[in-house]
């Protein structure tokens, strides 16, 4: 493929992504006389007088980040310990693991939660209706993403060996942990959390039908009253998620260049399962920033 | 089993001491399998293995892929858990010991440096282990990357070594902490062959230096015979000779021997009176066989080109480098190997004769 046509290719694919985007800012600039251009929405979110009216949606925005951490937390402390223990102990066990962690991007989220929702009946009984129950229930949806990106640094990193050159160097199994495995996994580790967090902050289906408070049920009910607060939130999550896309780049880059690793960087798996599980501006706010 | 304790002094003043790569001689363990069996699940990769290493002593296990030789080492390492046996370090019973307690060092068959620590800090590592302070850490592992001849590349990270480098590095973490026992699993078959050497004698000098009693675990002959003090050859889970190198290539106990270590010419003959009568020549035997029908196993070196003996045509000639290796098909269908200089090479069809060299040969029985 010659330069040209590749440089082509990628204005085309970056026009797909930037328009919406251009568009979005656009609309949150408009002034709310009707004519010319501001920052006047921007600012209404920082005002006080305005506090009520979006009190909701910053409830939403904190329920999320309280559950990206919970379900980051959650994910890693289970899922990192197994994967490891499968790997080192019971390689043979590691589809049977694949397939269990795939599954839920399987099943359409509706699906889930009529699932979830008897589930649920009982988590409420011993555990209360608090929001924070929600990372159960995304804890199980990022296995996925989560899945992947710690399969790719734990199949082209040398952990058997590592681990055993550890051991007879006189470490015992916490000090290999902590030592060996965790940062020989650090990339995967911090990628899976990442993209946890980026899930986390784009999901809807599951908060709005368990009847829940998250960033996206938030931003859909604010866009009924004031659509520019919710496409500017909706940009926000957005730019946040962009953030996390090239931190984990960075990460990779870091290790290929300086801190090395077995593993190759794997961003585009990082990078589609972040960008489908970056937040988009809900059907009802970007609907009417087209407008 | 006998009860066990720990290998490793509880204490670490102790321990540190013993981690000075530049302390006396003598540190090395005296190492012993009995009857060690390891079965996994309807496959037994350890047989009943006997072998004992000395103090001091570099004995290396030669056999082919999948004989149990790496099982063997893993089994003395605790990296494999023993089915039935036990090992003892200077007399103590270690098959309860866990690996990071056993005080051995090891160096692996793939490259296994710390991605994320540098070259100073993988040697480090076992020192850091064991609590060693900061101070004696530098000082330490500086001695150690000096006797790999790799101190410059302290700063270095694994991914910017060559093969070479990274398993000096692996052997000088493996030291560093002055293990009793040095086990070393095929560590140079990943290297091209001219590395491969200039490490094989490294190895060696290095081992003689801290007198280490080490166990080296290799499919490769020629490596075998070139660094060990002893060998021990393993098949199907067994020791099949355990020897020094001069003897197992002058008198394998077994075919298997003579096939694996060099290259061997099975010949049949005949063992009458303390001569073994073969191809119309009569050699003298190593051993005191009885009479009867025997297979002679002859060394190509041990068989030349000559005007007269023993006639046969030339199949085919293999050039060494500074010698030629001949196959001669005899006239009653014998195929010999024969190894002669260069300038003896003749091509191939040709109608030669051989005479076998005086040398001592080894017999094995033939029903």
């Amino acid at each position: 493929m010659s330069v040209a046509l590749r440089r082509a290719l990628l204005a085309v694919v970056g026009l797909v992504f930037l328009l919406p985007i251009v568009a979005m800012v656009e609309f949150t600039l408009r002034s709310p006389s009707g004519t010319g251009y501001g920052l006047d929405h921007w600012a209404a979110i920082l005002d006080p007088e305005r506090e009520r009216s979006y009190r909701n949606l910053f409830e939403g925005v904190g329920n999320s980040l309280t559950l990206a951490v919970l379900t980051a937390a959650l994910v890693l402390v289970l899922l990192v310990p197994t994967m490891v223990l499968v790997s080192l102990r019971y390689p043979r066990l590691m589809r049977v693991l694949e397939f269990v962690c795939i599954v839920p991007i399987t099943v359409p989220a509706i699906v889930l939660v009529v699932g979830l929702a008897p589930v649920y009946g009982v988590v409420v009984r011993v555990a209360g209706g608090g929001t924070w129950t929600l990372a159960l229930a995304y804890g199980v949806t990022v296995l996925p993403f989560a899945f992947r990106a710690l399969q790719t640094d734990l199949s082209a990193s040398n952990l058997g060996t590592l681990t055993e050159a550890a051991r007879t160097l006189g470490a015992s199994w916490p000090r290999v942990l902590t030592t060996v495995i965790v940062p020989t996994l650090r990339r995967g580790i911090l990628a899976a959390t990442f993209i946890t967090v980026a899930v986390v902050l784009g999901e809807y289906t599951i908060a709005s039908l368990l009847n829940r408070v998250n960033l996206q049920t938030a931003l859909v009910q604010v866009s009924r009253s004031d659509p520019y607060a919710a496409v500017i939130f909706a940009l926000l999550a957005l730019l946040f998620a962009f953030t996390l896309l090239l931190l984990i780049g960075r990460v990779g880059t870091a290790r290929a260049a300086g801190v090395p690793t077995a593993a190759p960087a794997d961003p585009a798996a990082s990078a589609s399962a972040l960008a489908a599980a970056a937040p988009p501006p809900s059907p009802t706010t970007s609907s009417k920033a087209a407008r | 089993m006998t009860s066990s304790s720990p290998v490793v002094p509880a204490d670490r003043a102790d321990r540190a001491d013993r981690a000075d790569p530049t302390s006396p001689r003598g540190a090395g363990a005296s190492v012993e399998l009995r009857s060690v069996v390891k079965q996994y699940a309807g496959h037994t990769a350890l047989n009943g293995i006997d072998l004992t290493l000395r103090p001091g002593e570099l004995v290396a296990v030669l056999g082919p892929s999948g004989c149990g030789k790496t099982t063997a080492l893993r089994a003395l390492a605790g990296l494999e858990r023993v089915t039935a046996g036990s090992i003892l370090v200077d007399g103590v019973d270690v098959v309860d010991v866990p690996t990071h307690r056993r005080d051995v060092g090891m160096v692996f068959q793939s490259y296994s440096l710390f991605p994320h620590l540098t070259v100073r800090q993988n040697v480090e590592f076992g020192l850091r282990m064991r609590g060693v302070d900061r101070r004696g850490r530098a000082a330490r592992s500086g001695e150690a990357l000096d006797l790999v001849g790799l101190s410059a590349l302290g700063e270095r990270y694994a991914h910017q070594l060559s093969g070479g480098q990274q398993q000096r590095v692996a052997l000088a973490r493996a030291l560093v902490t002055r293990p009793r026992v040095l086990l070393l699993d095929e560590p140079l078959s990943a290297l091209d062959a001219k590395v491969r050497v200039q490490l094989r004698d490294e190895i060696r000098r290095i081992q003689h230096e801290l007198d280490i009693t080490t166990m080296f675990v290799t499919h490769d002959q020629e490596e075998a015979l070139a660094i060990a003090d002893r060998v021990a050859v393993m098949r199907d889970g067994r020791i099949e000779q355990v020897g020094t190198p001069e003897s197992l290539y002058s008198a394998p106990q077994t075919e298997f021997v003579a096939q694996f270590v060099g290259v061997s010419n099975r010949v049949p003959g005949d063992v009458v009176g303390g001569l073994a009568r073969v191809a119309g020549a009569e050699l003298p035997v190593v051993g005191a066989p009885a009479d009867g029908p025997v297979w002679v196993l002859v060394r190509p070196e041990n068989i030349a080109l000559a005007d007269t003996g023993v006639a046969g045509v030339v199949e085919a000639v293999m050039f060494l480098g500074p010698v030629c290796r001949s196959t001669v098909r005899l006239a009653n269908g014998t195929v010999l190997q024969v190894q002669h200089r260069v300038e003896e090479r003749r091509p191939a069809g040709t109608a030669v004769h051989l005479r076998f060299e005086a040398g001592a040969v080894a017999v094995l029985p033939r029903d």
